[in-house]
């Protein structure tokens, strides 16, 4: 019993952040000592939704960022993960950890240096630079997600299919891919989540023209509308709940997330 | 050639294969992540010594890491960022060996309850603790109603305080549930019989945990802890929205550097990015030297003492 209360009150704890944020985008004029909002409206979620405004345009912007820097991450780290996991040879560790330096080291002086190529090819403050670099840190994770993905594979249902007559295409589109797709799914959420999140990259390669919700909710935080900041950071959180909604049964295996603690 | 030297002739040559084949399904992931990653390193350091650049004849030059280095700030900041993540690294690591045992044996909807705040944008949680945490925040407001403050002025300044208490409350809210979720795993792979075994020996719990249970968790421990320092220390937008307003951490001072109008303070920016760069890399590998033999190794099972 004493074990619940604890978790319960741990878990109150993990949730007290949001109390706020919920209560202040719908409140008005919610001055210091009133403990609850005196009028509630709705017009932080109006300015939010409005046709063309701001958050929307942003909302849109980081879903075509992080899908493509996914599906890009998801291109190169099938292969990848299929070696690290599945495969013995020599310079796999170090490979891993190459891999693992640009999530462990600080990506500023890399994105300084990058940042003089892209103005160079004119792509610093476009969407296709901002995507280059969210491949930073979403490969990597995926790879990585991947690779205890592949390592739980049983590359015997290969065999019997090959030895069936089935070729190597067959093979990868009906046996493998559709075996190892909730492990997919849950490294493919995982790598829009970061990119879905990643305020620095875009700081510093966007040249503040590729304003995405995590700009957005910065310039916001800046400024002093607390009831428009709170609605934006609602927002921001939705693709974060459906990551919750889906990945809850495949995280529930421990394989993929696991992989983060065997590097 | 007999039977038994072909078959081994054939399995090395399945073993070249196989290197081979390894090697051509990692290469696109990997020139990828060493273009980004180490050009741009390169590309960072060339402008730092002032071989490639705006500014400058071109010549070699180590300016822009004297400035850097001479200034008593950057030895201010660094104190800081170090101060920041060697605290909240420790503190997260022990919070979350705690939970992670207290997870293991609670239900599924626990450990889902405590994965809340892993997928939340840094941002938003920033967002909350400044409402939460501020002078005129909720939980200042509840010890007003409550009559044990009479104004603003007499809650403790959480946010954008000297000690950094703001940024440690976020970073801790947001890294202990991402190391538990790591160290929960690990833990779920052991096998419970060792314990058990060591408890019919006569083992305490006490002894347990210590000499079963922290060992086999030790690898799940170094790596979790290793990206978490390695985060905090080289992340930005935390100190800059809820940290002291003077000194600021060193990645801050990196983006001042960067954006400043004098052109020449940019190489400056960037070899101070530079530093930042190598004293995570050689904070991360004397902690892997001190931590375990071999830790990028393949954990296998229990033996790596």
């Amino acid at each position: 019993m004493i074990r619940r209360t604890l978790l319960i009150l741990i878990i109150a704890t993990l949730f007290l952040p949001f109390l706020p944020l919920l209560v202040w985008s719908v409140a008005q004029g919610w001055y210091f000592p009133q403990l609850v909002p005196q009028q509630g409206t709705g017009a932080h979620w109006a300015a939010v939704v409005a046709p063309g405004s701001r958050v929307l345009q942003g909302f849109g912007q980081s879903l075509v960022i992080a899908a493509l820097s996914t599906a890009l991450a998801l291109a190169v780290g099938l292969p990848a993960g299929r070696a690290l996991g599945l495969m013995a040879f020599p310079g796999k560790g170090a490979i891993k950890l190459v891999l693992l330096l640009p999530i462990i080291v600080s990506p500023l002086a890399t994105l300084m240096g990058i940042q003089f190529v892209l103005i160079r090819l004119g792509l610093n403050g476009t969407l296709a630079g901002v995507v280059l670099v969210h491949l930073l840190p979403t490969i990597p994770y995926m790879t990585l997600v991947l690779s205890s993905v592949y390592a739980n594979f049983d590359t015997g249902y290969e065999a019997q299919a090959r030895s069936l007559g089935a070729t190597p295409t067959q093979v990868l589109w009906q046996v493998t891919l559709p075996l190892i797709a909730p492990g997919i799914v849950v490294g493919a959420l995982f790598a829009f989540l970061i990119s879905w999140n990643e305020f620095l990259l875009t700081f510093f390669v966007g040249g503040g023209r590729v304003l995405t919700l995590p700009m957005i909710l910065f310039t916001s935080l800046q400024g002093g509308n607390q009831g428009l900041t709170a609605a934006i950071a609602v927002t921001s959180v939705i693709p974060a709940l459906i990551f919750l909604l889906f990945s809850s049964r495949a995280l529930q295996d421990d394989a993929a997330i696991g992989g983060l603690g065997d590097v | 050639m007999t039977p038994a030297a072909r078959l081994k002739n054939a399995r090395w040559a399945g073993l070249r294969d196989v290197s081979w084949r390894a090697y051509l399904l990692v290469l696109p992931a990997l020139s990828l992540v060493l273009l980004l990653f180490g050009g741009g390193l390169g590309l960072a350091f060339l402008q730092s010594v002032g071989l490639l650049g705006l500014t400058g004849d071109g010549s070699l030059s180590l300016a822009a890491y004297g400035e850097a280095l001479g200034s008593s700030q950057f030895w201010r900041s660094l104190g800081l960022s170090l101060y920041i993540a060697l605290t909240t690294t420790a503190l997260s690591t022990v919070l979350s060996i705690g939970l992670a045992l207290l997870l293991r044996g609670a239900g599924r909807w626990a450990s889902f309850a405590c994965q809340l705040t892993l997928p939340i944008p840094h941002l938003v949680g920033i967002a909350g603790i400044l409402l939460l945490l501020s002078p005129s925040g909720l939980i200042s407001r509840l010890l007003y109603t409550l009559g044990w403050i009479s104004t603003d002025q007499d809650f403790p300044l959480l946010v954008n305080d000297p000690a950094n208490i703001g940024v440690m409350t976020h970073f801790l809210w947001k890294e202990i549930p991402f190391m538990t979720l790591i160290l929960l795993a690990v833990l779920r792979g052991i096998r419970p019989e060792l314990a058990m075994q060591a408890r019919a020996l006569g083992a305490s719990p006490w002894q347990c945990f210590w000499q079963v249970t922290l060992p086999l968790l030790q690898p799940g421990i170094v790596s979790a802890s290793l990206i978490v320092f390695g985060f905090i220390f080289g992340n930005f937008e935390v100190p800059f929205l809820l940290g002291s307003t003077y000194p600021r951490t060193l990645p801050i001072l990196v983006y001042q550097a960067f954006t400043n109008v004098d052109l020449n303070q940019r190489s400056v920016a960037i070899a101070l990015g530079l530093l930042l760069s190598l004293i995570s890399i050689s904070l991360i590998a004397l902690y892997l030297w001190l931590g375990s033999g071999q830790p990028f190794r393949r954990r296998n099972f229990g033996g790596q003492r």
